[in-house]
């Protein structure tokens, strides 16, 4: 051997750690303006009462079909006049439109969440079993398989249908679609994370299947399910609107934005404001979720946006 | 002499910022004569592909060229328009690339992919193509030309696609060939055909080929030049056997020290014939079947009753080609994968066909390291994680775990302190050295290496190496060395077994096999192991 | 390649009991007598026996489920209880409109994205890239109804191009069977653009890596050969699956799409049949539409074996 010093040989190893992806996602514009705009539409649900005080049920005959910017008067329990400007206009049941679509926020963001964070929690038990333990794989996938077979909007409308509209059958109904594709999602990180060296070299030196699944494998699930999770948030917004739109959703006295805008469907040609702006939140917050969950995705998991 | 095909001088390319140094190449010249092999050698992130790549016009925006000129037949190529590149490519330079299996397009047939060639080029019309097409295909001596052309690439070995490649790179007859690392995807005797193939072409066409390696066989065994790179830099450039004989540079002399020697050197007896057998397999078997649907199952034989035996302090090397079966075996002794026959005896118990809970018991016994460096090691947990994960699952505190990974840091050279540090933050060698510890941790009667220099540049495969071999001595340990290195398995091991398709067609003390080979196929896989007739240890 | 297309064929049969069970199941699996659900509020005790004997729900889950299916292979699935006619019937009226909207709608949105995915791609970080991907997310975002009724709302009632809803037959006229399907049809593309060009995009990124477009710049070939015989070609097998599954978001989009223009195919008889708790047509519609989704989806598959060699032999 020659008197080269060994470390001098060697390619130079990287020193500095990258900086953390938490860190990164503060300079990708879509994760900022998705973040904010979900915020912002999130205070809006929240803070509801102090947007307006008018409750969001309330039918006021002499003032049905207005159109926005119409002043409405009504007298309080004291018998004095207020006018107040109905800036989004009424429905044909002279209920207030910008009082419903601020009340409507709310449902939307909990079914999102809701339904994001029962399809990833189940979907993840099932995929990391299914992934890792091959005798089950082939029952489970199979059944996956056909569950994704049926148009997620016909699953849930039949559902929602045969066990009596609710917010909480809603969510069910919402979520069980979704279910297959985080199964598929994990399973196809399982698969090819325990082909991994490192994974075999901890099965080697006697770890158990389960803690090889704790420890090695589901760390690297981590990242793309809170990609998915934002995705599936976005998707049963939109579901719960079509459900409620078709009818076939949440009790239409709920100030859903779906329900304001099937109320608003059969005198479109003449009011197209009562779809117009429920239709209008409708959209920037699903576009806010999707904004998020791109940036994301590319921030946290850039391989991932080959599956979509 | 006449003008050179290829001259390049002063040629500065930049890499991107944030890299561990401002210049992928940093002031390069030489040139390439008509009829002349130059060979490009160094290091993983020496730039010598990127000098290639420089050639075609082909590198990627990230990596401009500073300044310098590189002429082809007296035309500046820098800052040349991209039309006039492409005007270029395949008439007066073709290039060959280091993957073969996923260099050609795999939904068109092969003639298709070279008649692209000429159309793109020449107004020729379609039968004199095809014509043209199948001479070239013969002239690469490929079977039956007239079926080749109607061939997909998933249809041809690794081998027969570097030839196709080289068919499409030279049918217009170009006056410069570059290629980069065009032999290194291949098995030995593969690579040998086609450095002869490479040799033949460029002789009989008198084409300059500027060759690119990492590996000092294969240089020996065509260059007709050779320069040296060391980080972008050309610290030595001179004849073939000047260079490998007399190194000026002492990076040139470090880096052909290092080259292994193919015969194996004198080893006294490590095992006594008193020594326990840590480890003995009897018609080790693993079947692979894919359940056909129509016409039945079909079965591959990945291994076949092999007979293998280690002893304490004993290095058994597995010698063979890709497809061999050298690391199904492995795999199976580590019962990573369930072998489908025969014994495997380990402290005389056979574990072949245990079960997961009572193998748990003894798995400590058999530990592994694998090939690749940078998957081995879980990027998201610490290398002191690592370590000491198996340790604990045998019931040692963690304290105590620790304090056994900070000794083993000590032997593997590393220093205790970077424990609390991630994988990526260690070079190729220092993750290697980590495995060690890591499997050296469970204090194990068997090691498996299964290729686990392979990834290594030569430097500090040699480095790695030595640490194994100190390490066999003083812990006495059994080894089983998975190889498809000829010149590595020399070094190392005792004993030798040489696995073709499935079975051990040699097995014997490794000075035997190496001095007289009695199989035809050991013989054939010498034979083939490039610039064996040159000693590089010598130097 | 015969091994190849028995396998697939054979793997999907599973697929398609599991899907009928799910659906039969649906029904049955439901709180409560279904009878009494499909009967309604103001049924008497008498109706409701009635309804159970004509659904078999006297009888053991497993026959009740062979008998369903059994039937329903040869084209009987019972009598709608609100329209008044075979479920077979009504299927066989309502078909041709949700046929005629999905193909337009299909052809219109590869037209679209494939070339916008690709002309992405290969301008990668460009404007043009970055447009392409807004237009992707926003159409992921919108919902199918709001596109609709502001396509309705310009197109039809302020400029007056289109009509506002309807749905002509194809044997009346192809001028106006097309004049009406165009809003739909553009209205259902939308989601279907943004998946299929995304999806294009990352494809043709992923072939624009590899080494054999390497090789196919190294022989001096011109670009846009590179980017369609190389890169696009390799691509195909990609973007063809996703035209596949997108199948899925295009049968929820039917629904929705022809419940806003009124438009009487088989998506707007989904949800009328569901609103009028007519569940032997509801069963039928959707276990049609899966049907329809796998079996195009194994139409894919054998599609492989002409896209790529590798499977054909």
């Amino acid at each position: 051997m020659s008197a080269v010093p060994s470390m001098i040989v060697e390619a130079p190893a990287v020193t500095a750690r990258k900086p953390g992806a938490w860190l990164r996602l503060l300079h990708n514009p879509s994760v900022l303006i998705g973040a904010l705009l979900f915020a912002l539409i999130a205070l809006m649900g929240i803070a509801a009462p102090l947007l307006s005080s008018i409750d969001p049920g309330a039918i006021n005959p002499s003032n049905r079909n207005k159109t926005p910017g119409y002043e409405t008067s009504e007298r309080d329990d004291e018998g004095r006049k207020i006018t107040r400007k109905a800036i989004m206009g009424t429905d044909s049941l002279g209920r207030d439109i910008y009082t419903r679509v601020v009340y409507g926020a709310r449902v939307s963001l909990i079914v999102g969440i809701t339904v994001s964070v029962l399809s990833v929690v189940a979907g993840l038990a099932i995929g990391l079993f299914a992934g890792y333990f091959r005798w089950l794989d082939g029952v489970v996938m199979r059944v996956m398989d056909g569950l994704m077979a049926i148009p997620a909007i016909l699953l849930a409308i039949a559902l929602v249908s045969l066990s009596g509209a609710s917010m909480m059958t809603v969510i069910v109904a919402v979520a069980i679609p979704e279910i297959p594709r985080v199964v598929r999602l994990v399973r196809a990180i399982v698969l090819s994370i325990r082909e991994e060296p490192y994974v075999e070299a901890a099965i080697s030196v006697g770890t158990p299947a389960v803690k090889v699944l704790w420890r090695h494998v589901l760390p690297n699930t981590i990242a793309p399910l809170i990609v998915q999770a934002t995705f599936i948030c976005g998707s049963a917004i939109l579901l719960e609107a079509i459900l409620s739109f078709l009818g076939v959703g949440i009790p239409p006295e709920t100030p859903t934005w779906g329900n304001i805008m099937a109320e608003g469907r059969s005198l479109f040609q003449v009011y197209p404001h009562n779809i117009l702006y429920p239709g209008a939140f409708l959209t920037l917050t699903v576009l806010a979720i999707n904004m998020l969950g791109d940036g994301l995705r590319d921030t946290l998991d850039p391989r991932m946006s080959k599956r979509l | 002499m006449a003008e050179p095909v290829l001259e390049i001088r002063g040629l500065r390319i930049a890499l991107p910022k944030d890299s561990d140094r401002a210049e992928a190449v940093s002031g390069v010249s030489f040139s390439v004569a008509a009829g002349e092999i130059v060979c490009l050698v160094g290091e993983s992130g020496s730039g010598k592909s990127v000098i290639a790549f420089s050639a075609m016009g082909l590198l990627p925006k990230s990596l401009p060229v500073v300044s310098g000129t590189i002429a082809l037949q007296g035309e500046n190529l820098v800052g040349a328009s991209e039309y006039r590149l492409r005007e270029l490519r395949c008439t007066r330079m073709g290039m060959i690339f280091q993957e073969p299996m996923t260099a050609l397009n795999p939904v068109m047939r092969c003639g298709d992919q070279i008649d692209e060639v000429l159309r793109a080029h020449t107004q020729l019309a379609a039968a004199v193509r095809r014509e043209k097409i199948i001479a070239m295909i013969a002239q690469v001596h490929l079977p039956d030309p007239v079926r080749m052309v109607d061939s997909f690439p998933h249809q041809l070995s690794g081998g027969q696609r570097q030839r196709i490649m080289i068919a499409m790179a030279l049918v217009l007859g170009p006056s410069l060939l570059i290629a980069d690392e065009p032999t290194t995807a291949l098995d030995v005797t593969t690579q040998a055909q086609i450095l002869k193939l490479i040799r033949e072409l460029q002789r009989d066409r008198g084409t300059g080929v500027l060759f690119i390696t990492h590996d000092f066989g294969v240089v020996a065994e065509i260059a007709d030049r050779v320069a040296v790179l060391q980080y972008g830099e050309l610290v030595e450039m001179g004849p073939t056997a000047q260079i490998l004989s007399a190194p000026q540079h002492p990076y040139t002399r470090m880096l052909i020290a290092s080259v292994p020697s193919h015969t194996p050197p004198a080893r006294p007896p490590v095992a006594g014939a008193g020594d326990a057998i840590v480890l003995s397999t009897e018609a080790l078997a693993k079947t692979y079947s894919t359940a056909g649907l129509f016409g039945g199952a079909r079965k591959v034989d990945a291994a076949r009753d092999v007979s293998i035996e280690i002893r304490k302090g004993e290095t058994l090397g597995i010698v063979g080609e890709s497809g061999s079966g050298k690391s199904t075996v492995a795999r199976c002794i580590a019962r990573l994968i369930d072998p489908s026959g025969g014994k495997i005896l380990l402290c005389g118990t056979d574990i072949a066909r245990m079960p997961a809970g009572r193998l748990r018991e003894l798995r400590h016994k058999v530990q592994i390291v694998f090939q690749d460096p940078y998957r081995s090691l879980n990027p998201r947990r610490t290398v002191g994680e690592s370590i000491i994960e198996g340790p604990m699952n045998y019931g040692l505190a963690r304290h105590d775990a620790l304090e056994r990974s900070r000794k083993l840091m000590e032997l593997v050279r590393l220093d205790p302190g970077a424990l609390e540090r991630y994988p990526h933050q260690f070079s190729g060698g220092q993750r290697q050295r980590i495995c060690i510890a890591r499997a050296l941790a469970m204090e194990p009667e068997l090691l498996i290496a299964d290729e686990a220099v392979s990834a290594l540049d030569v430097s500090v495969q040699a480095q790695v190496l030595k640490l194994l071999e100190e390490i066999r001595h003083s812990l006495h340990l059994a080894v089983l060395f998975i190889t498809h290195d000829l010149r590595v398995a020399a070094q190392v091991c005792d004993k030798v077994a040489v696995m073709s398709k499935g079975i051990v067609v040699e097995y014997g003390p490794a000075e035997q096999v190496f001095r007289a080979p009695q199989h035809e196929y050991t013989r054939a896989l010498f034979d083939a192991a490039p610039g064996r007739g040159f000693e590089f240890a010598a130097a | 390649m015969w091994n190849y297309i028995g396998r697939r064929i054979l793997a999907t049969l599973p697929v398609l009991l599991i899907v009928a069970v799910l659906v039969f199941l649906m029904l049955r699996l439901t709180p409560g007598d279904p009878a009494a659900v499909i009967a309604g509020d103001a049924a008497t005790s008498q109706d409701v026996a009635e309804i159970r004997a004509k659904l078999g729900l006297d009888r053991p889950v497993v026959t009740q489920f062979f008998i369903w299916i059994g039937r329903g292979l040869q084209g009987d699935f019972g009598e709608s209880f609100f329209y008044k006619k075979t479920v077979a019937s009504l299927i066989a009226d309502r078909i041709e409109p949700t046929l005629a909207l999905a193909t337009l709608t299909i052809i219109l949105a590869t037209l679209i994205a494939v070339p916008l995915g690709t002309l992405a791609a290969y301008r990668q970080g460009s404007w043009i890239d970055r447009i392409v991907m807004g237009i992707s997310v926003i159409g992921f975002s919108v919902p199918v109804f709001v596109i609709g009724y502001v396509l309705i709302y310009v197109f039809a009632l302020q400029l007056g191009w289109f009509p506002v809803q309807g749905y002509q037959r194809l044997a009346d006229g192809f001028g106006g069977f097309l004049h009406r399907l165009i809003l739909p049809s553009i209205t259902l593309a939308m989601v279907y653009v943004a998946l299929l060009a995304r999806m294009t995009r990352t494809s043709v990124l992923e072939v624009l890596n590899e080494d054999y477009v390497r090789t196919a710049r190294a022989k001096g070939l011109p670009n846009l050969k590179v980017l369609v015989f190389h890169a696009l070609r390799n691509a195909a097998v990609p973007i063809v699956t996703v035209i596949g599954i997108g199948i899925a978001v295009l049968i929820g989009g039917v629904v929705v799409t022809e419940s806003v223009y009124n438009i009487p195919g088989l998506g707007r008889l989904t949800v009328d049949a569901v609103l009028a708790r007519d569940y032997p047509t509801v069963q039928a519609v959707i276990l049609l539409f899966s049907f329809a989704y796998v079996v195009i989806n194994l139409a894919i598959d054998l599609m492989y074996t002409v896209l790529d060699p590798r499977i054909r032999y």
